[in-house]
């Protein structure tokens, strides 16, 4: 049988993008646009009628962003959904609708003339500017003028869609996303936007494919095409041949009967044949993900990456917006453990800088952001203290680089500790504190950082990153950013002994804890937990259930002795055999 | 009247959440209250108006009160400004 990299390679009929969120699916297109508003321009000639159609098309429209808002409250954190009430207040904007009127009484026109003329001006006032926030309000703000108009026109708003279809459009407005979210939409396309846009968050938290910045999918695609939507590797095929049907509904139907098999085990706890426990955790990105993680059985967060908040809400929360989430999160996981990593900014993460750094992943990035802008850290801090009175919070600082940072972190913290004393505010006075050890350097010291800390959590992506001195999104040289390269397992080897002997416990997160080809090594390596994204954590526990503690101890001493990428993944696919264990995400 | 200049000094600049809160703070006096920066001027009791300034940080903006409850209005609202929107 053909690989899927096969197939891929040779059709001519695949659009790529970024893979914004998991899944296989195959349906029929539903091209998303909004025809553009026919605005009538004819004069008037009863005013009071044309200003009493006006206020009910106001009253009309704010019932619906009001709804809107709601469901969007469901949906999405309530800071996030905060921006939908700005724009229910321009429905009550006293300057801009007595404005509208006035030019109604004084000019005689209709009023979605007036409406769509007001609203424009304040539109290319935007334009003008070149913030990219500004250019996206303009588009918010679109949403609305056309939801006055439609409502003057007394015409139905698009608010249901043919059930089990994919959605194709240029670009999605939150009030879009949010009604989808409640038809049965199969996956999402979409031309514009990355792995933060409104339609990646909200499919990720529906567990439905999606691929955005597709560029060309609106153009190429038409209305009904049936579709194979990979969300795994961002690619989708457009009126498939018979053999990449036939290729991708086999694929489904394994990964379908996978994944019954993966919910029979889904109780069993995550123990190897000689009985060691291996805790499998969840990596999460947005609150809405909680359902995930708690159907598929993780034993808590192993990393909340708070910076997603930011990427959300388009700025930065304040205090009580973060108290919230993390108390909420908080109460949604007990009695399992919250792990929450501090704001990781910088690099390819959330750039909040105004000049443009020569090497950002060298830059300032992580703890260096953090400890430069101390407020700001500050607020997270009591943030996160203010949340933890239930003792299930553990905080976590991201890419330390010297013993100096994270002294200077726990300092700041014991100050926050004491404001909150004075402040008479109740938290947990014990919470745990740890690192990411990302960067060669704390790896080399673990031992000294072990000395400063609670706990360390292995970030693979980014150790090998620096380890290998490559960067895996440069295509040229991404064949170097090699997880099994020896000089990665000598590393994971080097942390988890130090870590070991000053008794603090490791996790891993990071991509290389999600390949399973990787488990029986890293169990091997003497890791507790492994901590990975919520819809891979049954395949994990699979693996772990099929292998033996003694046995993998003894494979990672023998992939010490490597001294080639090859020859590990050989050795390691070899044990696979041998003792006849599944690789069972090899289907995806 | 009352004029005085104020720099935005919160990291994420004059966003959404406090012109709505600045919107909702002027909504409350009866006195005239203006924003202006670059030479645009808006209506201060406007939310899309307020929306339309693109304020980052370090950003300076000239606010102008006019009317009975001038003084009150100025205090509460300059007040909050300066302190970056309360989020520092």
């Amino acid at each position: 049988m053909k690989s899927i990299r096969d197939i891929l390679k040779e059709a001519d009929n695949k659009i790529k993008g970024i893979p914004a969120a998991p899944g296989l699916v195959i349906a029929h297109a539903y091209m998303f646009s909004k025809e553009k508003l026919e605005v009538n321009t004819s004069a008037i000639e009863d005013v009071e009628e044309a200003i009493e159609n006006l206020h009910e098309a106001l009253a009309k429209s704010k019932k619906e962003l009001t709804k809107i808002f709601n469901i969007a409250k469901e949906k999405m954190e309530e800071t996030r959904a905060a921006i939908f009430e700005a724009h229910v207040m321009i429905l009550d904007d006293p300057i801009l609708i007595g404005n509208i009127e006035k030019r109604i009484r004084a000019e005689k026109i209709s009023p979605e003339y007036v409406v769509d003329d007001e609203i424009s001006k304040y539109q290319s006032l935007m334009h003008i500017s070149e913030e990219s926030y500004m250019k996206e309000r303009a588009a918010d703000i679109e949403d609305i003028k056309n939801r006055i108009v439609r409502n003057l026109q007394k015409k139905r708003w698009l608010s249901k869609i043919p059930h089990d279809m994919i959605v194709v459009s240029s670009s999605l407005t939150p009030s879009d996303t949010i009604l989808f979210s409640r038809s049965n939409v199969k996956g999402f396309i979409v031309d514009h936007g990355g792995l933060t846009s409104h339609a990646a968050i909200i499919a990720r938290s529906l567990d439905i494919p999606a691929i955005v910045g597709t560029q060309t999918a609106t153009k190429v695609i038409n209305d009904n095409d049936l579709l194979i939507v990979d969300g795994y590797h961002g690619v989708m095929l457009y009126n498939p041949t018979p053999e990449q049907l036939d290729f991708f509904k086999t694929k489904i139907q394994k990964l379908e009967s996978l994944k019954t098999e993966l919910k029979e085990i889904n109780d069993r706890p995550s123990k190897t044949l000689d009985g060691r426990e291996i805790v499998l955790k969840a990596n999460v990105d947005v609150t809405g993900e909680i359902d995930l993680v708690v159907a598929n059985k993780a034993k808590g967060i192993g990393l909340y990456r708070t910076e997603q908040i930011i990427n959300e809400l388009g700025e930065f929360p304040d205090e009580e917006q973060q108290t919230k989430i993390y108390t909420e999160l908080s109460r949604r996981i007990y009695p399992e453990l919250l792990t929450i990593r501090a704001f990781d900014i910088g690099g390819d993460k959330v750039n909040p800088l105004e000049y443009k750094e020569a090497n950002p992943f060298l830059g300032l990035r992580g703890v260096r952001f953090l400890l430069e802008s101390e407020s700001l850290f500050k607020t997270q801090i009591r943030a996160v203290l203010k949340a933890s009175s239930n003792k299930n919070i553990k905080f976590m600082i991201p890419m330390i680089s010297t013993i100096t940072e994270i002294k200077q972190c726990k300092k700041l913290i014991e100050e926050c500790k004491a404001e909150l004393r004075k402040e008479k505010i109740h938290f947990d006075t014990h919470m745990k504190i740890g690192i990411m050890i990302e960067v060669p350097s704390a790896a080399v010291m673990a031992k000294e950082f072990a000395a400063e800390v609670d706990f360390l959590s292995i970030g693979t992506n980014d150790l090998i990153q620096y380890l290998m001195a490559v960067d895996r999104g440069n295509d040229i040289v991404s064949g170097l950013y090699q997880e099994f390269n020896p000089s990665v397992i000598r590393t994971i080897h080097h942390i988890v002994k130090e870590g070991k002997k000053a008794k603090v416990l490791i996790n891993i997160c990071g991509e290389m804890a999600a390949d399973t080809l990787a488990v029986p090594l890293l169990v091997g390596l003497g890791l507790d937990s492994l901590s990975v994204s919520p819809t891979t954590i049954p395949y994990l526990r699979r693996v772990i259930s099929e292998i033996s503690y003694a046995k993998s101890k003894q494979l990672a001493e023998e992939c010490m002795l490597l001294s080639s990428e090859k020859e590990i993944s050989e050795h390691i696919e070899r044990f696979f055999k041998d003792n006849s264990i599944k690789r069972s995400r090899n289907y995806i | 009247m009352i004029e005085e200049r104020i720099k935005i000094i919160n990291k994420a600049g004059l966003h959404t959440r406090p012109a709505a809160t600045l919107v909702k703070l002027a909504s409350k006096y009866k006195c005239e209250f203006f924003i202006s920066k670059d030479g645009l001027s808006i209506n201060g009791k406007s939310i899309i108006g307020v929306m339309t300034l693109a304020a980052e940080k370090g950003s300076e903006l000239v606010v102008t009160f006019d009317g009975e409850d001038e003084a009150e209005a100025a205090k509460e609202i300059s007040d909050y400004i300066a302190r970056g929107f309360d989020e520092l």
